[in-house]
């Protein structure tokens, strides 16, 4: 029998604690033991592959609904899912959900007293093509208040969850925008150590990829733990 | 050698439901089929609190023993319509539930054989990372004593934790009653993968 091919572990610097004091929910929804570091079986070098997922026509756009257009800048995200050896993750499921422009969201715990849009419910679905590639046309979110602490305000982000090959590589992101003004003041954004891990969640503004005329856009790439043992090629 | 760094994990937030919660996702079997178990609970927080926007998801293989991807290389047979995965958002009283097929047993590392099992992935408000723990059956004693896993925990009441009770439910479909608790006293064992 073949052993199963073990990912990556990951760096503590990459990610978040499970408590951050600045992020007062955590207080109470973090474990105290240490987690119990367990060998890679079967069970999480395999995972859902969503091959029966039938995706309806339109799931990938959320700034048209019923036929009608929603209010704010439309834009393109676009991007790949990758791997940390900088390979394509093919045919997996990416979902996500976001506030409106004015930075409500169609749910009915938002209280903000910004409007709803009729024309905006902020969910999207897509699969990653064959080169890991994905494309969503979406409305540019707001930003909004919370009650973390006095005067807390999200930067603008849009929420995306992606599965990738194994149970190990899931992950729940943010994905932010360029320059927000509002990074400094944010705990989500802030509770990951690293700074340059900080930064691969901001996308990027790309001029070659909007549409003249209809909408602007910003290019965002996935990278999900890759194999342990991978070797890797020195370009030649 | 150079790695590309990973992408961080941030909150899935109060509003997961908006993309997550859709019609019939906890049900991997059909509730009326043959060998149908229905696995239930209520996440609570550390101070005894149930958890309404968390989001459960499971992973499991068929009752045969085998995961639905290639990379299971074992010679136990695929069942065709049944996935494997399943996701649960919690209600207004934190309560999630499954209906499935206790998953057979499937290989640990070594020549060692695993206790049927659930990978389980707990996301919520409040959460920054996803926590990852494992759903076994209490009606498995020989099996569980068994299993590399659990073998891991010394402690009697932290592997408990780990599994859900078996209550046969007078001839209706046969439940198991599993609680996750993010902190406190019976804290849920949870595992770095
Ligand atoms: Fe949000």
């Amino acid at each position: 029998m073949t052993e199963p091919e073990s990912y990556s572990r990951e760096s503590k610097k990459d990610h978040p604690p499970a408590f951050y004091r600045d992020y007062k929910s955590t207080t109470f929804r973090h474990p105290k033991n240490r987690a119990i570091k367990i060998d890679h079986t079967v069970t999480e070098v395999t995972g859902p592959l969503f091959s029966s997922v039938k995706l309806e026509p339109g799931e990938g756009d959320l700034s048209i609904e019923n036929g009608k257009e929603a209010q704010g800048q439309r834009i393109f995200v676009s991007g790949r899912v990758l791997d940390e050896g900088g390979r394509p993750v093919p045919n997996t499921l990416i979902e996500i959900w976001q506030c409106n422009a004015a930075g409500r969201y169609l749910h009915p715990n938002d209280q903000h007293p910004a409007p709803l849009d009729p024309n905006f419910v902020g969910r999207g679905r897509m699969i990653s093509n064959e080169k890991g590639e994905y494309k969503f046309t979406t409305i540019k979110p707001g930003a909004y208040p919370w009650g973390n602490h006095f005067n807390a305000w999200r930067p603008a982000h849009i929420h995306f969850s992606l599965f990738g090959p194994a149970f190990v590589t899931r992950l729940v992101t943010q994905m932010y925008f360029p320059e927000d003004p509002l990074f400094a003041f944010d705990p989500i954004f802030n509770s990951i150590p690293s700074e340059s891990a900080r930064k691969r969640m901001i996308s990027e503004f790309d001029l070659d990829t909007t549409e003249p005329d209809f909408a602007l856009s910003f290019k965002f790439d996935f990278v999900l733990r890759g194999r342990q043992a991978t070797p890797f090629e020195n370009g030649a | 050698m150079s790695k590309m760094g990973v992408t961080a994990s941030q909150t899935v937030g109060p509003f997961l439901s908006i993309a997550m919660r859709s019609e019939g996702q906890e049900y991997l079997v059909p509730k009326n089929s043959k060998n149908a178990i229905k696995i239930h609970g209520i996440v609570y927080d550390g101070e005894g609190t149930p958890v309404p926007d968390a989001v459960i998801e499971i992973w499991q293989a068929n009752i045969n023993g085998k995961y639905d991807h290639p990379e299971d290389n074992s010679d136990n047979e695929l069942i065709k319509g049944f996935s494997g995965f399943g996701r649960s958002c919690t209600n207004n009283e934190g309560q999630f539930f499954f209906v499935t097929q206790k998953p057979g047993r499937v290989n640990g590392r070594g020549n060692s054989l695993q206790a049927p099992h659930l990978a389980v992935n707990i996301l919520a408000r409040g959460m920054l990372k996803q926590q990852v723990t494992r759903i076994y059956f209490s009606d498995e004693v020989q099996s569980n004593a068994e299993d590399p896993v659990l073998n891991q925990i010394d402690d009697e009441l932290e592997r408990k934790t780990l599994i859900a009770n078996f209550n046969p439910n007078g001839g209706l479909i046969d439940e198991y009653e599993f609680h996750i608790y993010l902190q406190g006293e019976n804290e849920t064992i949870f595992f770095d993968v």
